[in-house]
């Protein structure tokens, strides 16, 4: 079976790299799945997960953002921060979203996108958290 | 000349600070290891998006984009990385001399720049000399994670974007080896990029080449200053590391020299008492 080379990296180093069978994430124009022999294509993502799928197994990566390169039969996910689903720390996620709500409801001055942003990761990751945790 | 007791306390302050010297020296060995294993971490990520904003742009020519194009620059601003400490050798002096070089002969006045300061010896320059600064970043850690950055980073790229500034400019000092690292000047907005020759293949965007600009530039831009950073805080490690073992020799030299002079001063006052003694006898006699 023909398989993918996938490497998510980000500027902290890389999260996973290895061959799968497909790649599922969800771009801004809607949700892409990756085939061996996909053509080359370039999309940014939007916050939410990249599914690997290799053997009947999954493999779950939290992602914030940052885009999708693929190549013949090589996937390159270059995202800001990124995580295993399984490696969240689910607690830290809950605490970030709180203190995210508190800041959009108690200031007037803050900076709205970037706290809207913070939110939107902080429950991104306690969900898909959560998902790859379960799986487990 | 200092007496024994002078002569022995030197001695001792001077081991003393010898010892301080040394695990300074070897703290910043190991820092600079890893600094060096995180900038080599980084290394794939930034290979790949340079791999990917090259072939963007010369896949086609009529793309543009507000980080791409050079306008008229009235404003500069300019980051600055320096240390948090002194104790780095000329770390720390080479970049603020740099800087000041660029502020006298480059500008003629406050206005037409902007610093954005990491690190606290810059704060504190920019301060002392009254020179206008937009932000400052203080007690950035040894090893930055890249969300310890992002924040200036973008603020940075977003005065670019409302055109607040025309030019974005990183000085810092480059890694080159443990002994050398070299001052360097880097304009990251607008971007240069090289289009590559006809090696990478050509994409399919989704949804189109200017919706991933406008995601890929800023995040380009993002991890070079970061890259730089990283460049930096490794030079860092190094310079310090550099300083503390000369301080070391200096102090082994002190100490040889001390115990050179201790040693005579003894001898003399052996000598001294004999001759005392020897003179009293023949007195007796």
């Amino acid at each position: 079976m023909n398989t993918l080379k996938v490497s998510v990296v980000t500027p902290d180093g890389p999260v996973i790299t290895g061959d799968f069978e497909m790649v599922s994430c969800k771009a801004e124009s809607g949700e892409i799945g990756i085939l061996p022999g996909h053509i080359p294509l370039v999309a940014p993502l939007v916050i939410d997960s990249v599914r690997l799928k290799r053997d009947k197994t999954e493999e779950v990566v939290v992602v914030n953002g940052g885009f999708l390169e693929v190549r013949p039969n090589e996937v390159s996910i270059l995202s800001p921060s990124a995580e295993l689903a399984a490696d969240v720390d689910i607690a830290r996620a809950e605490e970030a979203r709180l203190r995210a709500e508190k800041l959009l409801e108690e200031q007037e001055d803050v900076d709205k996108e970037r706290a809207e942003l913070a939110l939107m990761r902080a429950m991104n990751r306690i969900r898909v958290g959560k998902l790859g945790q379960k799986n487990k | 000349m200092a007496s024994l007791k002078d002569i022995k306390d030197r001695i001792s302050s001077t081991t003393k600070t010898k010892q301080i010297t040394s695990a300074m020296e070897l703290v910043s060995a190991s820092k600079m290891s890893r600094a060096e294993e995180n900038a080599k971490k980084y290394a794939p990520y930034s290979e790949k998006i340079q791999d990917v904003v090259a072939s963007i742009a010369s896949s086609n020519s009529d793309v543009s984009h507000p980080m791409l194009e050079r306008r008229e620059v009235k404003k500069t601003a300019y980051i600055v990385v320096t240390a948090d400490s002194g104790l780095a050798g000329p770390y720390n002096s080479n970049i603020l001399r740099r800087l000041h070089d660029i502020v006298t002969k480059r500008h003629s006045s406050n206005d037409e720049f902007t610093i954005l300061a990491i690190g606290r010896l810059a704060a504190e320059y920019c301060q002392k000399n009254k020179l206008p600064m937009a932000d400052s970043i203080i007690g950035l850690a040894d090893q930055p994670k890249y969300a310890d950055i992002r924040t200036i980073a973008s603020d940075a790229i977003k005065m670019y974007v409302e055109e607040e500034i025309d030019e974005l400019v990183i000085l810092y000092n480059k890694y080159e080896s443990a002994i050398s690292h070299i001052v360097t000047e880097n304009t990251l907005v607008p971007l240069s990029i090289e289009a590559e020759s006809a090696s990478t293949s050509s994409y399919e965007y989704e949804p189109d080449e200017g919706a991933i600009l406008e995601v890929l530039l800023p995040q380009y831009a993002e991890s070079l200053i970061y890259g730089a950073i990283l460049d930096a805080k490794a030079s860092e490690h190094a310079a310090r590391m550099t300083a503390m073992n000369s301080a070391t020799d200096n102090a082994n030299d002190i100490i040889d020299d001390l115990t050179l002079s201790y040693n005579r001063a003894r001898q003399a006052a052996i000598t001294q008492e004999i001759t005392e003694i020897i003179g009293g006898v023949a007195a007796l006699e």
